[in-house]
């Protein structure tokens, strides 16, 4: 009896047992004859092969082949819908010393997911994507997918797709060709034996030239699915060598492996010390909560219309907050409209983390027209201030537990020269009633909110006239 | 005596689906599907005991990781 040697065995990269069921855990979930499988192998041997399994990690779509992590021993993310390409982007620049594969399939990155493969590719992000096309959205039951072959039938082309209809099935190869930075890109096929074999190859190229740093690589696959089909898996395997094959030409798209040289890690970002200096910030990095101002929590509600300079004014309290050193956040919120809209922001103010940015119960409402008043002074924590344009009173009744200023602030502003100033008038009187910042930070925020020379000089006279009108009781 | 195989195979029944790719893509022929049925409820593939090359293509027809182990005779 001769000696025999196992040349060909279930990869290392694999589990011994699969934990997703609790029995039959040495089988996949995959369908019989399945184009998966075939797929998870060759990726498991070029694993092996490349002896990266331990830095390896796999982000996995949704669809069939959403459960590739409970198969594959290496690191898994499961991506949503669409988004594995980006998520492994993110995943390769956070760690670049590991190998990311994206693993999805032609409704996952040709429909919902066009624009992150299409970006990726464009960026030459050096990942390696393994793109399974099997010309339908098999999980879902058998809608047709953007590479469905014309004629072909699906639940929601049961006639067959037609290109007036639905369009032509979508070349990911031949559109990510288009594009300048990708390194390799090729299609293959699991239609007989050589083809196969030609898969194996192409899938270590790709995942070969991420480890060398090379950049972007994407291998197409054509891949069986016997059941969606409705074809026993000989017939399945058949029909992607001759009829998907002719709609999807194999071959290299393009190969620029040997003289592509190792792309460049990404550019570090700035060290956090350093960002307050770059952001011109006077303050530097001191945080508030340092100098025991744990308490301090404004929320501010600024409200008007589009024109009034509402965001503006948002702006200039969150980014002089940064100089106080608080945490800060500014939320617009607004109508398409440039001018005459509802326009109003949300800013907070705390020494402690934000949870959220969004203000519905604020304690300092700065209504820079009527109906804002009208609508938020309900919503105002007791106890907090209102801030309004004009004298009238609100129609719906003033509320006597609340503190509140009402001035002509837009007139104000319209005499100093610029209505549009009304809105640092109004800051003013609120710094002025409040001291909720510092004065040496509202002037650093303003140099970098307001680029104008003009307006800058305007500003800081609308801003005095706001505080004197608070001091003084009444405006001069 | 009649010369050994070059090649043999080693076939999980309980891990095959019995999808007949690797029949279909055995290039000596020495595979089949079974009579019987397997836990799964599939006629899973068996071997005819000889004339396996030891060449690999079932092994990389086979969607299953662990359904197929091919060896050689040792060089």
């Amino acid at each position: 009896m001769p000696e025999y040697t196992v040349i060909h065995e279930k990869a290392r990269s694999f589990y011994d047992l699969y934990e997703r069921k609790a029995e039959l855990q040495h089988q996949t979930h995959y369908c019989p004859g399945c184009g998966h499988g075939i797929v998870h192998k060759l990726v498991a041997e070029a694993i092996d092969e490349l002896g990266i399994q331990d830095r390896t990690i796999l982000v996995t779509p949704v669809g069939c082949s959403v459960f590739g992590y409970y198969y594959f021993d290496v690191g898994n993310v499961q991506a949503a819908h669409g988004r594995a390409s980006a998520v492994a982007c993110a995943v390769k620049r956070a760690l670049p010393e590991s190998v990311v594969l994206s693993y999805q399939g032609d409704g996952d990155l040709a429909a919902i997911g066009t624009a992150e493969i299409l970006h990726a590719a464009n960026r030459g992000e050096n990942i390696t994507v393994i793109f399974v096309n099997n010309a339908i959205y098999a999980m879902t039951g058998g809608q047709m997918a953007p590479t469905t072959l014309l004629g072909q039938s699906s639940t929601t082309t049961p006639s067959g797709r037609n290109e007036w209809n639905e369009g032509y099935p979508l070349h990911v190869c031949e559109l990510l060709a288009a594009l300048e930075a990708p390194v390799y890109l090729e299609r293959v096929a699991l239609g007989n034996n050589k083809q196969i074999m030609g898969a194996a190859r192409a899938v270590r190229r790709a995942i070969g030239n991420q480890v060398k740093s090379l950049g972007f690589s994407l291998v197409e696959i054509l891949s069986p699915c016997p059941t969606i089909w409705r074809k026993d898996p000989v017939e399945a395997q058949h029909w992607v060598r001759d009829e998907m094959a002719k709609v999807f030409p194999l071959g290299v798209f393009r190969d620029r492996g040997t003289e592509a040289g190792a792309r460049p890690a990404a550019a570090p970002p700035p060290a956090l010390d350093e960002v307050p200096r770059l952001l011109g910030i006077v303050n530097g990095s001191r945080l508030m909560t340092d100098r025991g101002g744990a308490t301090v929590d404004w929320r501010i509600k600024v409200a008007g219309f589009g024109g009034q300079g509402v965001l503006m004014l948002g702006e200039v309290l969150a980014e002089a907050g940064l100089d106080a050193g608080m945490e800060v956040s500014w939320l617009p919120s607004y109508g398409p409209e440039m001018r005459s809209g509802t326009s109003n922001c949300h800013v907070r103010l705390a020494a402690a983390p934000i949870d959220s940015p969004l203000v519905s119960r604020p304690n300092v409402l700065l209504a820079l027209n009527q109906p804002s008043l009208e609508k938020f002074l309900p919503t105002v924590e007791p106890g907090g201030w209102v801030f309004y344009n004009g004298q009238t009173p609100p129609r719906n009744g003033v509320r006597a537990d609340v503190r509140v200023i009402g001035r002509p602030f837009t007139q104000v502003g319209d005499e100093l020269g610029d209505a549009r100033a009304g809105n640092m008038v109004m800051l003013g009187a609120l710094l002025e009633a409040t001291g909720l910042l510092p004065d040496e930070a509202v002037e650093g925020a303003l140099k970098r909110v307001v680029k104008s020379e003009r307006w800058l000089e305007l500003d800081r006279r609308a801003l005095a006239r706001g505080r004197a009108a608070v001091r003084e009781g009444s405006l001069p | 005596m009649e010369k050994p195989d070059r090649g043999m195979v080693r076939l999980s029944a309980e891990e095959c689906k019995g999808c007949g790719l690797c029949v279909e893509a055995c290039p000596p022929k020495v595979l089949r599907l079974a009579d019987g049925l397997n836990r799964s409820g599939y006629h899973p593939v068996c071997y005819l005991n000889r004339g396996c090359t030891g060449c690999g293509i079932c092994f990389y027809a086979c969607p299953e990781p662990g359904a197929i182990v091919v060896l050689r005779v040792a060089a």
